[in-house]
């Protein structure tokens, strides 16, 4: 733009003109490559610490090696096989299969694969290690061998299973995630109402944060206003209350909140003292689904009234009492006037406590008992106790992607600015 | 906010209601951090008031469980790892942070949006996840249950809270102060450490301080990838809940709560002195 504006008053030559243009582009350039060097050593830093743990997880929520890996030969030979042909596979395939359970038993790797086959199949697990057992005294044929140790062996399903999950990746995990299986036939349909789990789960993960997200605004709003609206000295010293919470560790707020609700905690004795609840008739208000939402929505309560108190902030009180001189009662004057101006902080408020309580894990695991889990204490006892990597895997990418869904849409409708940034 | 002289009966009711809503929900949000105080010294191993606390008896009220705590190797061992942990990822947060917010705030960087969104993605994922995924990635690289591993985790989550305030200081920053500087010949150097170090300091230790508490209350992601020998407070206590509740949970409760409004009082203090700075006067 400045070299137009240099042009047109005529007073460089072409060349001259050239090289300000240039020199122009090059201090330009040169700053970019400043900022971007600012920036890169955290960029770098979180794509490494970060970003590749998040894209490590996506992996292994397809990636499939257990059999190909452990059982080479039978891959190999199932490769040929046509899994709909309603036939055996061959003695090649039966003696591929009898090498790789010597192999694996050897390596000690069946197992391995046994496992990752019993999450397709229950009993798969005990056909492949029961038979790694015997297979290193078998000579050949093996066919009718194998089939005599174990009948598994002439199922079809069975050597359908190992074909399918013989794939280097699988959708298999996710299929469980969302309480579905493969039939062998290789449909993919829900699972019987009883046996799910984890779209339950889900569900109750999305409706008690809904409910935490409710109560805390319900609990919020009425402070933020008046945090608002008083002067700023007694309203900076209220604001301890709600900070100080806010800055207080999560395992002592919930640990001191398993003082107060249970059995014999402080609650419990106070209504007994006023002879409110029989001292054999105490509340049960913890290890339930109660105990996680009132637990939940003590810690939450301060990322509620923080970005509402800063909204709220910015509505100048003159308006509320325009409206009210104009002949508003104050209910009209409250609806009409105050709570469309604090819609900003209403949605940042909920979006922030919704997608902090959605990924919980640590307080429904201490004050959650059976009925108060989320779908991350799912995620950690797959991590954890099953060991089942690929469906923890899976769960998280489902759970992952709930949420930065919300964010997206969050961010579509009320724009990027950060009202999320706490203060 | 006093109730005008021309309140109606129905206004004063309103009025009284909601103050009395607010009394009941500020009770609701600090008994919990007050009842665990008293309840620190009981004689007891137990969770609730005894008959004798209530009555204000000396005996029922002792310092075994400070005694317990202070004396005991696993919890000194842990606060010292937790010490460790969190000032060297505080400092490398402060250090990365800060660099990446002064890139931030020039308006010549590419792609600002989409950097901006990985730089505070470890705010936005839940914990559960970036603890599952780190697990995975940092076993595979062999740092898991390894100091490195965890300073590394936590550094990872206490970034964003570096950026984001020391953006938040620098959108207020004047660059002709820089300019003036330069003009007087201040190398660029020179400059940064006399004119914009200073005033964006407070912005920078605030966010170290959110970084700081982030480590320090951590304990998903370390569950994950500390081994024992890294295990910090948060994952003693974690251990401690879960197995047996005894007293010392809330002595060490109470002590945190100790530490918080000392990290409180210190941020506040840091807002308004920023405040005055930059000329932003309270209202």
């Amino acid at each position: 733009m400045m070299a137009n504006t240099v042009e047109a008053e005529g007073q460089l030559t072409p060349d001259e003109q050239k090289r300000l243009t240039a020199d122009m582009h090059r201090s330009l350039r040169r700053k970019k490559i400043r900022a971007v060097f600012l920036v890169a050593p955290l960029l770098i830093f979180i794509m490494v610490t970060f970003v590749s743990p998040i894209a490590t997880m996506l992996f292994r929520s397809v990636d499939n090696p257990q059999v190909s890996e452990y059982m080479p030969n039978t891959t190999a030979a199932l490769a040929a096989w046509d899994a709909d042909s309603n036939e055996l596979p061959d003695e090649t395939t039966y003696a591929a299969l009898v090498e790789d359970l010597v192999v694996g038993r050897e390596n000690h790797t069946i197992g391995k694969a046994a496992t990752r086959l019993n999450y397709e199949k229950s009993q798969m697990r005990s056909l492949l290690t029961g038979t790694a057992r015997k297979a290193g005294r078998l000579d050949p044929p093996y066919k009718e061998q194998l089939i005599k140790i174990n009948a598994g062996w002439g199922d079809i399903d069975n050597w359908r299973v190992i074909k399918r999950e013989s794939a280097p990746y699988t959708l298999s995990y996710y299929i469980a995630a969302f309480d579905m299986e493969t039939t062998p036939s290789g449909e993919i349909k829900m699972l019987p109402e009883q046996q799910r789990v984890y779209l339950k789960m889900l569900w109750r993960t999305v409706w008690m944060s809904l409910l935490i997200t409710a109560l805390t605004l319900i609990l919020g709003y009425p402070v933020s206003y008046l945090l608002a609206s008083l002067p700023m000295g007694i309203a900076n010293t209220l604001m301890i209350l709600v900070l100080l919470p806010f800055w207080t560790s999560l395992l002592v707020r919930t640990s001191s909140w398993i003082a107060l609700l249970q059995g014999q905690g402080v609650i419990n004795d106070v209504l007994v003292w006023f002879g409110l609840v029989g001292d054999d008739n105490r509340l049960s208000m913890i290890y339930n689904a109660t105990g996680t939402v009132i637990t939940m929505t003590h810690i939450l309560l301060p990322f509620m009234i923080l970005p509402l108190y800063s909204v709220m902030k910015t509505i100048p009180p003159s308006y509320m009492r325009a409206a009210r001189s104009l002949g508003a009662t104050p209910f009209t004057a409250f609806f009409k006037v105050y709570l469309p101006q604090s819609v900003p902080g209403i949605s940042a408020g909920a979006i922030l406590v919704f997608i902090l309580a959605i990924g919980y894990y640590i307080t429904p695991a201490l004050v959650g008992g059976q009925t108060g889990q989320f779908i991350g204490n799912m995620i950690a006892y797959h991590m954890q106790s099953s060991l089942n990597w690929g469906l923890a895997a899976a769960l998280g990418v489902v759970l992952l992607a709930l949420v930065l869904g919300i964010y997206a849409l969050y961010s579509r409708l009320f724009g990027s600015n950060n009202q999320m940034t706490l203060r | 906010m006093a109730l005008p002289s021309y309140a109606g009966p129905l206004e004063t009711f309103w009025y009284y209601a909601f103050r009395i809503f607010c009394g009941v929900v500020f009770i609701f949000l600090i008994s919990p951090l007050l009842i665990i105080i008293p309840l620190s010294f009981n004689v007891e191993p137990y969770f609730s008031f005894t008959e004798g606390m209530l009555a204000f008896d000396p005996d029922a009220y002792s310092l075994r469980w400070y005694e317990e705590f202070f004396g005991s190797e696993r919890w000194m061992n842990a606060i010292q790892n937790t010490f460790i942990v969190a000032v060297c990822s505080t400092i490398l947060s402060m250090i990365l942070g800060t660099l990446a917010a002064l890139g931030l705030s020039r308006s010549e960087l590419p792609f600002k949006g989409m950097i901006m969104g990985f730089l505070i993605s470890p705010m936005i994922v839940p914990l559960i996840i970036s603890a599952a995924g780190m697990f995975f990635f940092y076993s595979s690289l062999g740092i898991s249950q390894s100091y490195l591993g965890l300073i590394l985790a936590h550094t990872a989550l206490g970034t964003p809270f570096v950026v984001i305030t020391v953006t938040a200081t620098l959108s207020g920053f004047d660059y002709n102060l820089v300019r003036a500087a330069a003009s007087l010949g201040a190398t660029p150097t020179y400059a940064f450490f006399k004119v914009t170090v200073p005033l964006i300091l407070t912005g920078v230790i605030s966010g170290g301080l959110f970084a700081l508490m982030t480590s320090v209350d951590e304990v998903v992601v370390a569950i994950f990838i500390a081994g024992a020998e890294q295990r910090t407070v948060p994952m003693q206590m974690w251990a401690g809940i879960r197995e047996q509740i005894s007293p010392t949970i809330l002595a060490v409760a109470t002590l945190l709560v100790c530490m918080s409004i000392l990290l409180l009082s210190t941020v506040e203090y840091l807002r308004r002195r920023s405040e005055t700075i930059r000329g932003i006067t309270p209202h």
